[in-house]
């Protein structure tokens, strides 16, 4: 895959390359956290100083559907070593989609010094890097976080009905038999199914990982603005609401759409299918 | 097995299955070689799982498994928890362990994803036995 500086994208600074990490990820000010959707996959061996945070663990209250809140996570990450100038470089399993996911909500907390690695762990094993079982010599931080704010990159129920109501744009990014109705759920995960199939009404479909390469890095500028300006109609002035089952393969999308291709109001419906599938009274298209 | 993981905190589980993954053994070449048939492979599953069921002389069954993906690491895992807890056992009792076990062998925080493909892989388990059941009777 070309340099990342090659491709075109408006923040390319949001994106680091596993040549990068291997000379500067134990530089003092850099921190590199792992995160995934297999919870094994980071006491298998990880990057050498990698930590791991885990997306339902570590970033979710444990009892509301909800983030952690403000000391929740400035005590996340005092525990991981971060302060809040520090650099955090962030990758994980399926062409990163868990990392943009803990991205997405390091912005909650205004923590704006937070980037990719370009292909995450499948291009760094795929390179014959080292990877290590040993933990990682953490000292604890200072961090001071601010009250989380959701106004920015968040979207609830009421802002994606209101969203609708100004025929705003959205993209829905769950794979076409999601997309359709035709697939709720398994039968025996009921915890993130919902009981109407379908979309939110005006909603374009492009599934997350049309914005990777087969290596799990990201396509380049041009790639993805045919994608998502000549074939969803989407500009880089839009208003733009995206989802999937519960947020985490949208913010792969909106990392995409935000530091990729620049857009600056992208919000992230983490209530998602799970939330509007179920929701009295809502509209639905199929 | 189970009751031990009820044990365990994320970190100790996590460390538990690793230790079964590195366990893993692949199905013999005695029984499968590669490429494996299309018909062994388990749906929904993208670690890339296959499973194989073995009739023994006492009628019940042994499981082998292979795992394609090299970022498998949980279905490693299974297969190993799978054929250590189900091989050998009555079919009777194989056909009936239900899928979402899963969810407390690797915890209830897991992916919808993830939860699907290890639960397809205890599903085509548990189908091999039915099958047999079936059969006999």
């Amino acid at each position: 895959m070309s340099d990342i500086n090659s491709r075109g994208y408006v923040n390319a600074d949001a994106l680091v390359s596993t040549d990068w990490v291997a000379k500067h990820g134990n530089d003092d000010g850099v921190r590199v956290v792992e995160s995934n959707e297999d919870p094994l996959l980071y006491p298998s061996g990880h990057i050498p100083g990698a930590v791991e945070i885990d997306w339902a663990a570590d970033l979710n209250d444990p009892l509301r559907r909800d983030y952690l809140d403000r000391d929740g996570f400035a005590s996340l990450m005092s525990s991981k070593g971060i302060s809040n100038d520090t650099t955090v470089v962030l990758y994980g399993d399926r062409s990163n989609w868990w990392a943009c996911y803990a991205l997405w909500i390091f912005q909650l907390f205004g923590h704006t010094n937070a980037k990719i690695m370009d292909g995450g762990r499948m291009k760094w094993e795929a390179e014959g890097r080292e990877l290590t079982r040993e933990a990682p010599d953490v000292t604890i931080a200072n961090y001071s976080a601010p009250a989380r704010d959701d106004s920015q990159v968040r979207a609830f129920r009421d802002d994606v009905l209101s969203h609708i109501g100004s025929s705003g744009k959205m993209i829905d990014v769950r794979s076409p038999e999601e997309y359709s109705g035709e697939r709720l759920h398994m039968p025996d995960y009921p915890n993130e199914g919902a009981l109407r199939g379908g979309h939110i009404p005006g909603a374009a479909n492009v599934p997350w990982a049309s914005a990777a390469n087969e290596d799990g890095t990201f396509k380049d500028a041009a790639a993805l603005r045919d994608i998502y300006e000549s074939n969803a109609g989407l500009g880089s002035e839009d208003d733009v609401i995206v989802y999937c089952r519960i947020g985490e393969r949208s913010s792969h999308t909106w990392f995409v759409l935000t530091n990729l291709l620049g857009y600056g109001n992208v919000r992230n419906y983490d209530g998602s299918w799970t939330e509007w599938g179920n929701s009295v009274g809502v509209p639905i298209e199929k | 097995m189970l009751e031990e993981l009820d044990s365990l905190d994320r970190v100790e589980r996590a460390q538990y299955l690793l230790e079964l993954s590195d366990d893993f053994q692949e199905v013999p070449t005695s029984i499968a070689t590669r490429p494996f048939p299309e018909n062994r492979r388990v749906p929904k599953c993208e670690s890339e799982a296959f499973v194989w069921a073995q009739e023994q002389d006492d009628g019940s069954l042994k499981f082998h498994y292979a795992v394609e993906n090299p970022l498998g690491i949980s279905a490693r895992a299974m297969g190993v928890i799978l054929d250590e807890t189900l091989s050998g056992q009555p079919i009777d009792q194989v056909a009936n362990v239900a899928p979402d076990i899963v969810h407390r062998i690797f915890g209830r925080q897991l992916s919808m994803g993830k939860g699907e493909g290890l639960a397809a892989m205890v599903e085509f388990t548990t189908f091999e036995a039915r099958q047999r059941l079936t059969r006999r009777n």
